[in-house]
């Protein structure tokens, strides 16, 4: 009975699914659809805030992980997920990246600095500080890391606007949702600091490392003062002169108020002893991003009971580089030990969270936490520096972070292992809405022809004949990127390739706040493709030409893309 | 000859500003060792001991207790846990102490004010810079770290012990007044430096420079007095008063008009000496010590007669301009005046081996020995305020020891042994006998990187399985500390057999 309901439920759901990639989409999401209510049973469960559960079932609702543990009764209202063979994490957290928030727009605006201009000739100028500026504000959904990071078991990030010394507030976001303001969980949490010099003559002030830091002390003693003084003024308004407002003071102040933590770059000793300082003298709540040479100096860290944010992207030596630049060996003790820093961490005591610290591949950060693994971490703490630890240091363990009743139904569900390189991610869960994960398709072949350049791709739907328009380009194994763009908008492509003659592509929309995929095969003969679309189970057939210049379709097409 | 551009203090602000462009979070390149322990009571028997402050003695001892000298003299028993250092045949001085160096900071200008006393040379050490290690393989024990020239009024400054191995924070010598940079001349008012295209900052003259020193301390005695003043209605019971906004730039300042922070100024001409000597008597403050001051000879009575010390070079002259009036024998004719004169080093090469520079003023107007040994001794110890700690041999001081194999003024002297706070930092012997194991270790960790990247391509074959959309993981650029340029060929110091012949390796910290 069951499972008659649900082919028939998904069969439905593929239908408008389809109708929504062609026809009018935004229509059909206030129907509803999506199901809320899910329970996975018979998965292996590593809740990280307790032991791991073998099969365990774990139920979610409304966005909520309302159940977990061994004897629970599934509600009748529940969509059952099989999980045997499957372990289920919580979904892993990105502490520290500019995921979801694409363009760093230009900081200027009222109060701020006097001449954005031209070079600051001091700190009243307020060189590049834009500490107003709000990643929870600036979120966007079309950034196509949201969905990139998410497919790799990323459901959470903490992210903060770039550029600067103060680029502005980080918040913690959930990586999906219908709107913008669906990711955000909370905000602001952390204002990062980032030593950032103007670049040298004629640049204007700061200058240097120490011109930086100068800087940055005598933002924390005006805030400080512009807090008092303007106390001090309300109580008594005709006694003395109006102090001045300043957007960047007023936005630290509020940040503050709100308990962010200030991120202080530290990647080697030096850095990091500098930064244990600086927290002193700042007197904020501070963390340190960077890390990686702790295996040095975590009992300091953990004297001061700091935080750290470790980047995950670990030094190597420069590809191509100078074969007659020799490295140090103070570089290259740095490059072999540089992954053991996390385990030195762990062992003084001292609470870390990983980042991907520009790694852009999701797997690539795993595999990199895994290679502290290696290097002496236990499995279940390089877990926790991906999940609950993050959520610590941030603020959020109260919502998210580990697998329990009543946090926020983020999760990842893998067929294995999460640090095992063969392990794959089946499905993601971020506020209790599933996202199944394919594997990218590969080419058994050599492509025979090239497939890349425009075409206009041709189909009928239940309501009539319509087109749109492919740019794709092709790796010479025959990996297909690129978008597809219809009358409602442009997809690109997450997997294609051709091989041989036979060519697939796959391109993603949103539908109902939950992506679908749409994939589109059959063979190319050189010329023209003929084949199907296909999503979740129905089909279509289409054909594809490459547009002429004086084709009017085409032209047509062009004009209706956005 | 040398080349201009190593005297050009500014020619480091270009490289250290690249530097930092490429990456502020750059990595330390060397390789700091944590010095043994030092034993708490060291006896050095047996050698030539020039004290500076009372003559020479002959087989000679000096006994050290928990860092500090406790008995020079003839003969001294060794007390019975006592570690003995045969001198024989060797030479003790005091350790040398460099008046002018920009080592061990991560960052030398902010070159991007005319007045940038809000920097503090104090927070950006680099306790790893190699030349720290160099230095104390030339015998030089404490230093004093300055701003770079580029502008009037430069950073806040500080003297250093070259603990080489201790972290930062164990460097600064405690109790040592900071100071502050100050520059005259061409380089403040950027000369040598303009940007086509880039508006000319000012000042552009020696004019500027004055008036550029004047409003800044103008400033800072408004500013003094706006927190005097708030502070007397404060205790007076006025509570309801906005207090001044503190400002970093100016509290230095406020420092040096108080007396609690030298100043040491960069300067070339005798115009712009006594120019800064007037400012400084208008607004009440003294200038500790003029650095370069290649034309002191022109003004010494008026450096005698105002107290201030002298900091030169030994012999470099009529590299730019302003050092077209440059002689050798500047710092004999300003002792001979009654001036308080060292010899600097003002780059890391030239810091090991002032003992030669000072050796030089013997040569050019024929300071005695003791004379040239005070230039890198005890004068820049009084010029920095330390001479109570540092700057001869006497006891109650600090053990801080350079131990030579020859007369220290001999071109053939080597280091053997560099102390600081009676612990060994350099030694000669163990030296040479490291640089095999960490050659080694070098060798070893590049051989694993090299197996490992082989590796990795071999799994990336066929490219085919790298997974779709997925990129190869990008590196770091690593950031290099520009190789500096040197303008000659240097003599190679003499080979120890066994070891690589290259000069790398031999040179002190070579392999590191």
């Amino acid at each position: 009975m069951r499972s008659k309901f649900i082919h028939r439920f998904a069969l439905a759901v593929c239908f408008t699914a389809l109708l929504a990639v062609f026809c009018a989409a935004p229509l059909l999401h206030s129907q509803g659809g999506e199901p809320q209510y899910f329970a996975i049973r018979g998965a292996k469960v590593f809740p990280v805030s307790g032991p791991p559960i073998e099969n365990a079932i774990i139920v979610i609702a409304r966005g909520l992980i309302t159940a977990i543990g061994k004897d629970i009764a599934i509600p009748p209202e529940a969509w059952v997920v099989d999980g045997k063979g499957l372990t289920v994490y919580p979904g892993l957290v990105d502490s520290f990246t500019d995921v979801g928030i694409p363009v760093a727009p230009t900081a200027s605006g009222e109060g701020g600095p006097r001449r954005s201009q031209e070079g600051a000739r001091g700190p009243e100028d307020r060189p590049a500080s834009t500490p107003w500026r709000s990643a929870a504000d600036e979120v966007s959904l079309s950034d196509k890391r949201i969905e990139t990071w998410r497919s790799g078991g990323f459901t959470t990030v903490v992210s903060a606007p770039k550029g600067g010394i103060f680029p502005g507030q980080a918040a913690v976001l959930d990586l999906a949702g219908e709107r913008a303001g669906d990711l955000v969980v909370k905000s602001p949490v952390a204002i990062p600091v980032v030593f950032q010099t103007s670049g040298g003559f004629g640049g204007g002030f700061p200058s240097s490392i120490m011109g930086v830091l100068a800087y940055v002390h005598q933002v924390w003693l005006d805030m400080d003062w512009s807090i008092k003084a303007q106390a001090t003024y309300e109580k008594n308004l005709r006694s003395s002169a109006r102090p001045r407002y300043d957007r960047t003071e007023a936005a630290l102040a509020e940040a503050l108020e709100d308990h962010a933590l200030v991120l202080i770059p530290a990647n080697n000793s030096i850095q990091i002893r500098r930064a244990i300082e600086l927290v002193d003298r700042w007197s904020v709540k501070g963390a340190i991003y960077g890390g990686q040479m702790a295996y040095e100096v975590a009992p300091e860290i953990a004297a001061k009971k700091l935080s750290v944010l470790v980047n995950l992207k670990w030094p190597e030596a420069e590809k191509d580089a100078d074969p007659e630049d020799k490295p140090s060996l103070r570089m290259l003790r740095f490059r072999d030990r540089a992954p053991s820093s996390p385990a030195a961490l762990a062992k003084a005591g001292v609470r870390f969270a990983f980042y991907s610290g520009g790694i852009t591949a999701p797997k690539d950060a795993l595999k990199a936490a895994k290679k502290s693994i290696d290097a002496g971490l236990a499995p279940d703490a390089a877990l926790r520096a991906l999940t609950l630890s993050a959520a610590e240091i941030f603020g959020v363990a109260d919502r998210l972070g580990s697998l329990e009743s009543g946090k926020i139904a983020n999760l990842v569900v893998t067929d294995g292992d999460l640090f095992e390189e063969k392990t794959k991610i089946k499905m993601v869960f971020v506020d209790g809405h599933k996202f199944e994960v394919h594997e990218p398709e590969k080419p058994k072949d050599p492509p025979k022809g090239d497939i890349s350049g425009k075409w206009k791709l041709s189909y009928t739907t239940p309501d009539g004949p319509e087109d749109s328009t492919a740019d794709f380009a092709m790796d010479k194994d025959g990996t297909i990127s690129g978008t597809v763009t219809s009358k409602r908008g442009t997809a690109s492509v997450i997997t294609g390739y051709l091989s041989v003659d036979k060519f697939s592509f796959t391109i993603n929309i949103l539908l109902e706040g939950s992506p679908a995929d749409v994939t589109f095969s059959g063979t190319f003969d050189g010329t023209s493709l003929k084949g199907s679309i296909s999503v979740q189970g129905f089909s279509l057939d289409f054909t594809g030409v490459k547009p002429t210049n004086n084709s009017t379709a085409a032209a047509t097409v062009l004009r209706g893309a956005p | 000859v040398k080349s201009p551009s190593r005297f050009f203090i500014n020619a480091k602000n270009l490289r250290f500003l690249s530097l930092l462009n490429l990456c502020f979070l750059y990595l330390p390149l060397a390789v700091a060792a944590t010095p043994p322990d030092a034993p708490s009571v060291i006896l050095i028997q047996n050698a030539t001991i020039f004290t500076v402050s009372h003559g020479t003695i002959e087989h000679g001892s000096i006994l050290i207790k928990d860092g500090k000298i406790a008995e020079v003299g003839q003969t001294i028993n060794a007390p019975k846990d006592a570690k003995v250092i045969d001198g024989a045949g060797q030479f003790v001085i005091p350790g040398i102490i460099d008046c002018h160096s920009h080592i061990a900071a991560e960052s030398i200008n902010e070159g991007s004010v005319s007045v940038s006393s809000i920097v503090n040379m104090a927070e950006i050490l680099n306790p790893e810079d190699i030349d720290i290690y160099r230095d104390l393989a030339g015998g030089v024990t404490s230093a004093n770290i300055l701003h770079g020239s580029a502008n009037s009024i430069g950073g806040q400054t500080l003297v250093i012990k070259l603990r080489w191995g201790l972290p930062a924070a164990k460097l600064p010598f405690e109790g040592a007044l900071p100071g502050i940079k100050f520059a005259l001349g061409e380089n403040p008012k950027r000369s040598n430096f303009s940007v086509p295209g880039q508006p000319r900052r000012y000042p552009s003259t020696r004019m500027g420079v004055e008036e550029t020193i004047r409003g800044a301390f103008s400033e800072a005695r408004d500013y003094k007095k706006a927190w005097e003043d708030y502070n007397k209605r404060f205790t007076a019971g006025e509570k309801s008063l906005i207090p001044p906004r503190r400002d970093l730039r100016l509290e230095p300042l406020v420092e040096v008009l108080e007396g609690k922070r030298y100043v040491h100024s960069h300067c070339y001409r005798e115009d712009e000496i006594l120019m800064l000597l007037r400012v400084a008597k208008e607004f009440g403050f003294k200038v500790r010590t003029f650095q370069h001051v290649l034309e002191g000879y022109k003004v010494a009575d008026e450096l005698a007669a105002a107290g201030v010390g002298a900091s030169t070079f030994s012999d470099w002259w009529a590299y730019k301009v302003e050092a077209y009036d440059a002689i050798p024998y500047n710092a004999a004719l300003m002792t001979r005046r009654g001036v308080v004169v060292s010899i600097n080093s003002d780059d890391a090469e030239e810091a090991t081996h002032l003992n030669q520079e000072a050796a030089k003023s013997m040569k050019f107007g024929g300071l005695s020995h003791d004379e040239a040994l005070k230039m890198v001794t005890i004068n820049p110890a009084m010029q920095l305020g330390i001479e109570k700690r540092v700057g001869t041999i006497d006891v109650g001081k600090d053990a801080d020891l350079a131990i030579y194999n020859r007369d220290p003024l001999s071109a053939y002297a080597v280091v053997q042994k560099t102390m600081i706070d009676g612990r060994v930092y350099f030694d000669r012997q163990r030296d040479i006998a490291e640089r095999s194991e960490l050659e080694k270790e070098k060798k070893t960790l590049i051989d694993k990187f090299k197996k490992a990247a082989e590796k990795k391509s071999e799994d990336k074959k066929p490219d085919a399985t790298v997974p779709i959309g997925q990129k190869p993981a990008e590196k770091i650029p690593e950031v290099k500390k520009p190789e500096e340029k040197k303008p000659e060929e240097k003599p190679k110091p003499p080979q120890s057999s066994g070891t690589d012949s290259s000069a790398a390796a031999v040179r002190p910290g070579g392999v590191l």
